[in-house]
C-alpha cells in the first residue's frame, strides 16, 4: 500500500513531529512497506470471527478507593523543562483568536 | 420565517471518589497547593501502570442508572490524542466506541403549571446518547497581563474521574437547558454520585446550539452549530445559549449561510460573562482527529445483570419520582411537592418524617416551606443543623393538628424554641407543653368565658355592629380581635363563630 506524502506530513503534524522534504520521502517508502507488511492480515477469513477489541484477554483489573501518598512537589516538577517551584511553565496560551 | 431552537448539552460530571480513576492521588480540591496531588500515573511517566477505581466505576454505573440508561456488560478504555498543556500525556484516557452506558431519558419539567391553577405539567423528554467514564486534565492558568509571559499548569486534577453525559439535541430553549441541568444536578446530589460544586469545577457543561428556520416556502434549513464550551454556571449556560441564538437568526438572516454550506461549518466558542457573549476558541486540532484507539495499557470491564440490580438496589429514590410519591401520600400541590424535594434529599427527609409523625403532609409542607425557610436563611443554617430536629416539629404540628394551640401560638412556641436552643436547653415535647401552659396559650375548650367576653365587648361596640349590620363584613375583625384579647388562647374560629351567631339574633 502506497501512502501519500500529505498523509505523512499530517500525521507528523498530528504527532507535533517535525519532518523534513527531504526526511518525508524516505519516511513515506518506509512506513508504506510497514502497513504492506501488516496488510498479509488481510488475507486471513474472518468471516465466522468476532471482532476483537483488546489484545489482553484479562478484565476487571481493580484497584480500591484507597489513596496512596503522592510524590512530593519537588519530584513531580523535577523533569519539567521549566517550573516556578510550584507550577509547571508553558509558553503562553492563547485561547481565543 | 420562523425558526426552532435545537439545543444538545454535553455535561461532565465530576465523581465523588477519594482517589483519581486511575491512581491513588488524592482528588481533593486544592488550587492554594498546586502539583502536591500527582504519581508517575497521572503526570504521565513512562512505564507507569494506571488501574481503574473500583468506585469510580461504581459511580458511573450509578449516574447511568439514575439517566436511565443501559449499562454495557463490556466496556473498555480509549486513548483520545491530542495536546494541551494540561494533558500530561498527550492523550486523555476516555471510552470511544464502547462506553459503560447508553441510551437513557431524562424528563424534566418545563412549565410552571402548578404555579398558574394547575393544569398537567409540560414535560421535555431529553434523550441521553451516552454516558462515559474518563479522566480530567489539569488545569492551566493563563497570564493576566496580556504581555504574553508563560502559562502555569497545575496536575492536581489530573486524573479526577468524570463522568461525561450527552444527551440528544431534545432541548428546545435556554430555559428548558438551564432546567435539565437543575434537574441532572438534583439528581446526582440526590444519588451522592458527585457534589456537583460548579465554583470547584465539578459540573461543567458543554452546549451544542443552532436553529431549523422554517422558510417562506415551508422548508427547513439548519443554521451552523455552534459548541458553547466549558459554561460553568446554569445561569451563564442560559445566557450563552441566549446570545448564540440571538446572533445565529441575525447572521441567518443577513447571510442566509446553513450547516454544511461554505463559512457553515460547526465552530467552538467561549463565553463570556461580563460582556454576554460568545468569542472563537482556536481549534485544539485541526477537524478534531483525535485518533482514537484502544488503550493496551487497561483491560476491559464487564459486569452482569446480577451486579448491576444490586447497584440499582443501593440507590435511593430519584427526585423526580419522590415528587410525584410525596405529592400523592400527602396531599400536597405540585409546587410544595417540587419545594421541598428540589431542596435536597436532607430536606425531604426531614419532611418526611414530620409528615408522617404528625399526620398532616400539608401543614408540614406549610411549615417546611414558610416558617423554617425563613428561620434557616436569617440564622444562616441548613437542614442538618437547625436546632428544631423533625420529632419536636411533629410534635407542635400535632398540638396544632389537635386544636390545642393556635398556628399563632404555634409560632410563638417556634421563635421560643429557637431562642432556648440558642441558650443551649434540650429542645422536647415537654418543653413544648410547658410553654404553652406557661404562656396560656391553649385553646380555651370551654366555651363560657369566650361568651362572657363576647357579651362583653359586643355591649361597647354598638357602631361596629351597626357597621356589620349594614353590610360592611369586615367590621367583625375588630370585635374578634377585642375578644382575643381578652380570652387568651381562644381559637378564632370559634369566636367567628360565636360572635356571627349572636349578631345574627
Ligand atoms: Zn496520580
Amino acid at each position: 500500500m502506497e501512502l501519500s506524502r500529505d498523509v505523512v506530513r499530517k500525521v507528523a503534524d498530528l504527532a507535533r513531529l517535525k519532518v523534513s522534504e527531504g526526511e518525508l520521502d524516505s519516511l513515506v517508502s518506509d512506513l508504506s512497506a510497514m502497513i504492506g507488511y501488516v496488510q498479509v492480515l488481510n488475507e486471513v477469513d474472518t468471516t465466522d470471527v468476532a471482532p476483537m477489541v483488546h489484545a489482553v484477554e484479562l478484565h476487571n483489573v481493580l484497584r480500591s478507593d484507597t489513596i496512596i501518598e503522592s510524590l512530593p512537589r519537588s519530584e513531580a516538577l523535577s523533569n519539567a523543562p521549566r517550573s516556578d517551584g510550584s507550577y509547571f511553565l508553558v509558553p503562553a496560551i492563547i485561547e481565543s483568536e | 420565517m420562523s425558526y426552532e431552537i435545537i439545543i444538545g448539552l454535553e455535561i461532565h460530571v465530576q465523581l465523588q471518589t477519594k482517589t483519581k480513576i486511575f491512581c491513588g492521588c488524592s482528588t481533593t480540591f486544592n488550587p492554594d497547593h498546586p502539583n502536591v496531588q500527582t504519581c508517575p500515573v497521572c503526570l504521565g511517566l513512562p512505564g507507569a501502570l494506571p488501574v481503574l477505581n473500583e468506585h469510580a466505576y461504581y459511580l458511573g454505573v450509578k449516574t447511568a442508572l439514575g439517566l436511565g440508561c443501559q449499562i454495557a456488560p463490556y466496556t473498555k478504555w480509549d486513548r483520545k490524542q491530542y495536546f494541551y498543556p494540561d494533558l500530561p500525556k498527550g492523550y486523555q484516557i476516555s471510552q470511544f466506541d464502547l462506553p459503560f452506558s447508553h441510551h437513557g431519558q431524562v424528563d424534566v419539567v418545563t412549565g410552571d403549571s402548578s404555579a398558574n391553577g394547575g393544569n398537567e405539567p409540560t414535560v421535555r423528554r431529553v434523550r441521553i446518547l451516552r454516558a462515559h467514564l474518563e479522566e480530567d486534565a489539569g488545569k492551566n492558568m493563563h497570564d493576566e497581563s496580556g504581555r504574553g509571559r508563560d502559562s502555569k499548569v497545575d496536575l492536581n486534577r489530573a486524573g479526577t474521574p468524570l463522568v461525561e453525559i450527552v444527551t440528544e439535541p431534545d432541548l428546545r430553549s435556554a430555559d428548558e437547558a438551564r432546567r435539565f441541568l437543575e434537574e441532572l444536578r438534583l439528581m446526582l446530589t440526590y444519588l451522592e454520585v458527585s457534589d456537583c460544586n460548579m465554583q470547584e469545577g465539578s459540573l461543567r457543561c458543554d452546549a451544542n446550539v443552532n436553529l431549523h428556520v422554517t422558510q417562506p416556502d415551508g422548508t427547513k434549513v439548519p443554521t451552523p452549530i455552534v459548541e458553547i464550551k466549558n459554561l460553568n454556571s446554569f445561569r451563564f449556560t442560559e445566557q450563552a445559549i441566549e446570545y448564540e441564538v440571538a446572533r445565529q437568526w441575525e447572521s441567518f438572516q443577513q447571510t442566509g449561510i446553513r450547516m454544511g454550506a461554505k463559512g457553515g461549518h460547526k465552530r467552538t466558542v467561549g463565553f463570556d460573562p461580563n460582556r454576554g457573549s460568545t468569542y472563537s476558541l482556536r481549534e485544539k486540532e485541526e477537524a478534531a482527529d483525535y485518533r482514537y484507539f484502544p488503550d493496551p495499557d487497561l483491560v476491559p470491564v464487564m459486569t452482569s445483570v446480577e451486579k448491576i440490580n444490586s447497584i440499582r438496589a443501593e440507590m435511593c429514590e430519584l427526585p423526580a419520582t419522590r415528587r410525584q410519591r410525596i405529592l400523592d401520600e400527602f396531599q400536597l400541590s405540585p409546587y410544595d411537592a417540587a419545594v421541598i424535594i428540589d431542596q435536597g434529599r436532607a430536606v425531604a427527609d426531614y419532611f418526611e418524617e414530620v409528615a408522617k409523625t404528625c399526620g398532616d403532609g400539608k401543614q408540614a409542607a406549610n411549615w417546611l416551606t414558610q416558617d423554617m425557610q425563613a428561620a434557616m436563611k436569617e440564622r444562616d443554617e441548613t437542614i442538618s443543623n437547625f436546632p428544631i430536629r423533625p420529632h419536636v416539629l411533629s410534635a407542635l404540628l400535632d398540638r396544632i393538628n389537635k386544636k390545642q394551640i393556635t398556628i399563632k401560638s404555634a409560632r410563638e412556641v417556634f421563635t421560643t424554641l429557637l431562642e432556648d436552643a440558642d441558650s443551649g436547653h434540650p429542645l422536647s415535647a415537654n418543653r413544648i407543653d410547658e410553654l404553652v401552659k406557661s404562656r396560656g396559650l391553649a385553646i380555651v375548650q370551654d366555651t363560657g368565658p369566650i361568651e362572657t367576653a363576647i357579651a362583653e365587648v359586643l355591649s361597647r361596640n354598638a357602631k361596629a355592629i351597626a357597621d356589620f349590620k349594614s353590610g360592611n363584613e369586615k367590621a367583625i375583625g375588630a370585635l374578634i380581635g377585642q375578644v382575643m384579647k381578652s380570652v387568651k388562647g381562644a381559637d378564632p374560629q370559634t369566636v367567628r363563630e360565636k360572635l356571627l351567631a349572636k349578631l345574627g339574633e
